[in-house]
This record gives structure tokens, sequence and C-alpha cells, in this order.
């Protein structure tokens, strides 16, 4: 398929499409609107369902039913909607479901705003909802990479039994870029013999289920979804690595941060500071072995995480470095989003220079 | 000897939690020959609520979700989507589909969604210990109503029956009750209608069973079917209050 120009959040919803998605329920929230219009728009020419819900509340327990019953499912949303949304992800990770959920994260707290933002690290990263829970998620940096996540999504969602975020932020959603569908290679997924599609009298009911009222079974849950998260972990955690052998200042970044912070290392090459980053794109898991490397290497003075937030990810990062060297936070919130200089500037500030 | 009354296929042979006199076993039994009558449980798929009927999924001999409180709806939306050929219904009680599920409920309605609900509504929360449901009567004493329901501080109850049958998009909508003989033969014939018009595509159906909770409500099962007769059924009348094959009856 050729490059086409699209809009991220179109793009997200035509990956979706490619990746065999047929069932798509959502609800209207800035910045998201674009991936339930081209759904309404696309899912008919593809037989597929487009399903405005009432609500988040009730679009991600559509999505729990049609996930137990087997199909490839998503739903999308930002912030505030992925909040109302939290319940339901708890319960689809319970029941063991794959299903892709879809943040174009929005500042906050609250109604906060609708510019771009990484505000949900937390809200992602932590499980979000309820118990012992992990979701894999995904951080685009580009809306090439938000299709290929998109579409791998779906496989990682089937291949683990999990539900898998796809965290853009407003600019990935609403910047338009070229991209390309056939980049990804379809990976192997299982069959789905514990969907709920009616037992035809030739077997035992499959039943989709989160409840487990004797604490032993429900340990043994958690214990089983554990292990999953820790396969997950060994061979999911994925990191991009830019200039960062030999390093003085490593920074940490994720999503459309990442990308200016690529032009605040281009600054330090002018003022001969080598500044090296590392793009997170498995938020969880999260690349701390390889953080812990590159932050360990004799020539790098200090570390940094740059995020559009008061500092969310800088804990992750703090962990990975493990007070090896000194960790440092710099960001932007509430739909702010920082030019390279002045990003270079802080961590210049911070550091007080190279060496 | 001759066989003249046994389990149905469509019940797993487990002992069931329910407590003495409840009526959730009889509207489990409606459900279960319903299916199996209709021949339809190899394609069934079944949503359980949160409240007393939570362990439903290990009762009926189908495929099941459990869902979170009040979402059954938009779950078995989900599943209908994806499944259309397979029968999909939802057991919700009074707190589940008439207080938390509210939005659920009216829209899967409003989008005459082919599936059918079976509603039950004894006046009461069971599985937390008998607190006060949106569907407790006037002045009727629950463990946080304890000096009766008073309607100028928590408002009137909801009939869902009536509510749902103002919707342009309901089906049918139906009321019975599971107190007497004559009663539980109607509710019979209410349960299986509401699965024959999800078999024939005719859209969303819910039958209202008022039923009896002796535990909460501190009777004997006797007095508490009684009790159906001399205050359920005068708030909440029994009938059918839409059904677009035969117009609006009620």
């Amino acid at each position: 398929m050729a490059k086409q120009l699209m809009k991220g959040n179109e793009a997200i919803a035509e990956a979706a499409i490619q990746a065999g998605c047929r069932h798509f329920f959502g609800y209207p929230i800035t910045p998201q609107n674009q991936i339930p219009e081209y759904m309404s728009r696309r899912m008919p020419q593809v037989s597929g369902c487009f399903l405005q819900a009432e609500s988040e509340i009730a679009a991600i327990n559509m999505v729990y039913g049609a996930a137990g019953a087997g199909a490839r499912v998503m739903t999308s949303s930002s912030s505030p909607g992925i909040a109302l949304k939290q319940e339901g992800i708890s319960y689809i990770a319970g029941a063991r479901l794959p299903a892709v959920i879809v943040n174009i994260v929005r500042g906050g707290p609250g109604l906060g705003g609708i510019q771009p933002a990484q505000s949900d690290y937390f809200q992602s990263t932590r499980g979000g909802g309820h118990g012992d829970y992990r979701t894999l998620v995904l951080a685009p940096a580009s809306v090439q990479e938000a299709v290929e996540l998109t579409q791998e999504a779906f496989d990682l969602a089937d291949i683990y039994r999990i539900p898998v975020i796809v965290l853009g932020d407003g600019m990935i959603g609403q910047m338009m870029e070229p991209v390309e569908f056939g980049k990804y290679k379809k990976r192997e997924v299982p069959d789905k013999e514990w969907a709920s599609t009616g037992t035809e009298g030739k077997r035992k009911p499959n039943i989709i289920n989160s409840l487990f009222i004797d604490p032993d079974d429900l340990e043994k849950e958690n214990i089983k979804l554990m292990n999953t998260y820790e396969e997950i972990a060994k061979n999911e955690t994925r990191a991009e690595i830019t200039n960062a052998e030999d390093c003085e200042i490593l920074i940490v970044a994720y999503g459309t941060t990442a990308r200016i912070v690529k032009n605040v290392i281009k600054i330090g090459e002018k003022n001969g500071v080598k500044i090296g980053l590392i793009r997170p794109i498995t938020l969880w898991p999260f690349p701390s072995e390889t953080i812990a490397k590159y932050a360990s290497q004799s020539s790098v003075n200090s570390v940094f995480s740059v995020e559009l937030s008061t500092g969310q990810m800088v804990d992750d990062v703090k962990i990975a470095v493990n007070g090896v060297k000194p960790v440092y936070f710099y960001g932007r919130t509430g739909g702010v989003v920082p030019l390279p200089e002045e990003i270079y500037e802080n961590v210049i500030k911070k550091t007080g220079g190279a060496k | 000897m001759a066989t003249v009354f046994k389990r149905t296929e469509m019940l797993v042979d487990v002992p069931q939690h329910y407590c003495p006199g409840c009526t959730h076993g009889i509207a489990h039994r409606l459900v279960a020959e319903s299916l199996d009558e209709l021949g339809v449980g190899g394609r069934s798929v079944g949503v359980a609520p949160v409240g007393c009927a939570v362990f439903a999924y290990n009762y009926f001999n189908c495929d099941m979700h459990e869902a979170a409180h009040g979402r059954a709806p938009a779950v078995a939306t989900g599943i209908k989507r994806v499944l259309p050929d397979n029968i999909v219904f939802t057991y919700q009680g009074d707190g589940d589909l008439a207080s938390i599920g509210t939005a659920e409920i009216v829209h899967a309605a409003a989008r005459n969604e082919n599936i059918t609900v079976i509603f039950i509504n004894n006046a009461i929360y069971g599985m937390t210990g008998g607190q006060m449901a949106p569907t407790t009567l006037p002045n009727q004493v629950t463990t946080t109503s304890p000096y009766g329901r008073d309607a100028s501080h928590c408002g009137m109850p909801l009939k869902i029956s009536e509510m749902l049958s103002t919707l342009d998009g309901t089906y049918y909508i139906e009321r019975a009750a599971l107190n007497t003989v004559k009663n539980i033969k109607n509710a019979k014939k209410a349960v299986k209608k509401a699965f024959q018009n999800q078999v024939e595509n005719k859209g969303f159906s819910l039958v209202e069973l008022l039923s009896t909770c002796p535990t909460n409500w501190g009777m004997t099962p006797i007095e508490a079917l009684k009790w159906v007769d001399d205050n359920m059924i005068p708030y909440y009348p029994l009938g059918v209050y839409k059904d677009r094959g035969e117009g609006e009856l009620k």
C-alpha cells in the first residue's frame, strides 16, 4: 500500500481495521473524536460494527462482552473518559480478555483541557482501575508508529489475553503525517478456545468471569496474571535508543516529548554537549534494564525525565537508575508543549553543563 | 416409576446458594425451561449481574459472562453484536438494573437491542444484606431505611416496566410475579415469549418478575409470598406493558 497523508486518529482507526478489528464501541470526547467518526464510516464498508455507546462505561462493557465472545475489539477515549473506563478495564484484565484501548491523552485533572499531555502515565502504567493488574502500554512517537503499534496491539492482546493500551497524546492524534499500512508483520496468535460463543451442546460452558470468592482461588488467579506479566516483561519490553553511547546527559522521554528531545540532542551537539535519549516504546513493561545500562556509563553525569506532566515517569526512571546517578525532571503540563531550546536550557541549568 | 418432573437440561446439576423461600430458583427454572423448549441452549450466552444472582453463571448450562454491577445490558450488547445468531440474555436484580445500571438498560432498550432481559424485582438489595433498593416501596423498612422509606427524603420507587415501555425502541415488556402457581404459569409464558421474540429477531424484550426475599424482608417464605400480593402487586401491577407484535396494550 502506498504512503498516504493521514491524521493520527484516523490512521489509528484504519490500523485497527487492517488488524482485523471489526467491532468498535466508542463515545465522543476531544481530542480523539476522529477515531469513532472514522470507524462509523469504515466499519459498514468491511461488514464490521461501529456502535456509539451511551457512555464510556457502557462502551468498555460492550468491549468486555465482545472480547468475551471472541472478537477483535477496540474502544478509544481521552483522559477523563479513560478514567470512566477503568472499572471495565479492570474486569477485562481480571477475566483475561484481549482488547485494545486507545487513550489520546489531554491535560487534567478533572475536566482539565483538550491540549496534548502525558499526565495519564500513572493511570496507564499502574493498572488504573482496582486490583492487582497491569495493562500493556504502547507509546507511539509518530503517526507511522501509532499505526504499527495499533496493529501489533491486537496481536499482543490475543497472545497474552490482556488489555493493551495505545497511549498517544493530543499531538499524535491530531497531527498529519505520511503513513504506510503494510509494514507491520503479523504475529502468530493462539485460538480463542475460551470464548463464550455457545456450547453447541458439545462442550462444557465457557464462563467469562473475574469473580473468585474463595481467597485461595483468587490468589491463584492473581499469580496466573503475575506470571503473564512477567512473561510480557521478558518478551515485550521495548525502547528506542538515540545517541546514548558515551553520552554525558541521558534523557528519558516518550511519545511527542521524545521527538522534541531529538532536537534537544542537536542543540547539545552545537554546544559540545553529548545528550543521549532513551525513548520507552512500552511504558509498561518499562525498559528499566536499558535505562540502568546506559545511566551507569561513566560518561553520564545525570539522567533526566522529560514529560508533559508534573513528573510521573520520573518515578520509574529513578527506580531504574537506582541511585547510581542523579535523576532530574523537567516538564510542562496542562497542555503546554515545550520548545527544544527551553528543555535544553533547563537541562543545562540543572546539571551545570557537561562534565 | 415414571418420571413426572426433572431438572431441565439447561440447569447445571449443582446446589444453588439461594436462601430458603427465595424465588430466584423459580426464575432460573423458567429461563432454563424456556431455552430448553426453544432448543436454543447450545447457542445461548447469558450475562449474570452483581447481586444475589451473581453466581448464575454456575447454574445456567450455557456459556456465560459475569458483568460488572449494572453493566449487563452493555455486555450483552457487545456479545450480541459479535454473535447476532446467538441467543443473548441478561439476568439482573433491581439494584443492578434499576439503580446503578439505569443508563445501560435504558439505552439497550432504546436501541431495541435484540436481547432478552430477565429483571428480578424484590424491592431490596439481597446480597449485601437488605439495603434500600430503587424499587423499595414507600415506608418499607430496610437496613438503610430503618424508619421506613421516606419518599420526601429519598424519592419514590422506579417502575421499570412502565418507564421502558414508553421508549419507542422496546419491543416487549411484561411484568409477572413468582408468588402463586397461577402467577408462575403466566411468568413462564412471558419469559418464553421474551426468548421467542429474540429467536424471531423482534428485538428488546424484558420480563420483570416480582420476587420474594424472606431473609431480608424478615418474613417466613409463606408470609413473603403473601406480601407480594398485598404490597408489591398493587404498586407494581402485573401485565403486558408493551408488545409491538400486538400494539400497545396498556
